[in-house]
């Protein structure tokens, strides 16, 4: 049941991050939108690092 | 994970005989064993006579000595196997030693504590890696083969070109530099195309789990932080070691931050990213799939068949997608660490 909840509040973390790092991309390309490719790459990255911590989180409060 | 139950509360319904089951735990059952790598390789049960129709593989188990048999003789962990006077039995998905009744004692946690043999199996995900290197290989020496025929090449050539050249051009050159790259080069393609075609043929309804199995994340991790440990300047070891322009207080510390950070932290988290995204992209899947079932009884098997089939196709469509990103971002990682541990700070 703790373990539920836990997975809840990771996932309500996450979101709000992922949520961050999409929309300032998005106003980010919507203010240059020459330099998508970069803005893209960059943002890809930092979801990847942030997807990396939240899953570290879910499989620790896994066990 | 959690359980499919969260959606089906225990729903019951009766099978061919007239026998109450459990749908919920025979889903739940069905997927953490889709999950888990074995030593057969299962197309189809049918569950009224319970028949397999499977591909048995060899079993390599190292044991006082070898053994070599099919996993055929286990009758997919119905039945004892005999091997050289030696007594196996498959509990879980992994082989013990038993006496030859089978017996499996277990403690207090539920944990067998019969002798687990050291277990080389070519097992199915063993298997779906050999068939991803036999297709790199073949997909990667036709492709250097048409380059000597001309600049253009031709067959399936011409779909790997393209993903090549993005690969150098978008990930390694931005991320190790024009200087060093070269070196790098084939692991980073290696470590792509790998990931990305295990991936893909995780998508299959032949049903490999591979990169989604902690294991082989943990091996690729493992490649990137050797490499990048030991292609590390002597700019990185100070950086790392003894950082400069620091308080001599803090070095130490921000040594061991840095240390456990470049040793531990940064392959841990690339191999836990791959392993989570599969799985959990697998276990939605077939979550979604058993949806026909355990929805038949509110909404009939038109109905359920319809919305468990259309959340599907969107579910595979999207995990496509992430067949491709994670393949891209453990490489683009990899080459972001390597990069970082082979720039040259002239800076200062």
């Amino acid at each position: 049941m703790y373990n539920l909840i836990g997975a809840g509040l990771i996932v309500i973390g996450g979101g709000i991050g992922l949520g961050q790092i999409g929309g300032k991309a998005m106003e980010a390309i919507a203010r240059q939108p020459e330099a998508f490719g970069k803005i893209q790459t960059a943002m890809i990255i930092i979801g990847a690092l942030l997807e990396g911590l939240a899953f570290g989180a879910l499989i620790l409060g896994k066990g | 994970m959690t359980s499919v139950t969260a959606f089906a509360e225990s729903e019951k319904s009766e099978d061919g005989k007239g026998n109450l089951i459990d749908t919920s735990e025979e889903i739940n059952a069905y997927i953490k064993h889709h999950l888990q790598d074995s030593h057969d390789f299962t197309f189809y049960t049918d569950g009224e006579t319970s028949t397999h129709y499977s591909l048995p593989l060899p079993v390599i188990v190292w044991d006082e000595g070898l053994h070599i048999f099919m996993s055929s003789k286990f009758h997919h962990g119905e039945s004892v196997a005999e091997s050289n006077g030696k007594f196996y039995l498959l509990y879980h998905s992994k082989i013990y030693r038993t006496d030859s009744e089978g017996t499996i004692t277990l403690n207090d946690h539920d944990h067998p504590t019969n002798i687990k043999p050291l277990d080389f199996s070519i097992t199915k995900s063993v298997v779906g890696m050999l068939v991803a290197s036999i297709l790199l290989v073949w997909g990667f020496s036709s492709l250097a083969r048409s380059y000597k025929k001309g600049p253009i090449p031709t067959g399936i050539g011409r779909l790997l070109e393209p993903l090549v050249l993005y690969v150098r051009d978008e990930i390694a050159i931005p991320n190790i530099g024009e200087k060093k790259y070269g070196k790098y080069m084939s692991f980073l393609l290696t470590v792509f195309f790998f990931i990305w075609i295990l991936n893909l043929m995780g998508m299959t309804p032949l049903g490999f789990n591979v990169t989604g199995n902690i294991a082989v994340t943990t091996c690729l991790a493992l490649f990137t932080m050797i490499i990048y440990v030991s292609s590390g300047t002597k700019d990185f070891w100070m950086h790392t070691l003894w950082m400069p322009g620091v308080p001599y207080v803090l070095r130490p510390v921000l040594a061991v931050i840095e240390l456990a950070g470049f040793i531990l932290i940064k392959p841990f988290s690339l191999l836990v990213r791959l392993y989570a995204n599969i799985t959990a992209g697998h276990f939605v899947i077939m979550s979604l799939i058993a949806l026909m079932i355990t929805l038949k009884a509110a909404f009939g098997p038109v109905a359920s068949t319809g919305v468990s089939l259309f959340l599907t196709l969107f579910i595979t469509v999207i995990e496509l997608l992430v067949a491709f990103l994670q393949a891209f971002i453990f490489t683009m990682l990899s080459s972001l660490f390597i990069g970082m541990a082979v720039a040259e700070h002239d800076a200062h």
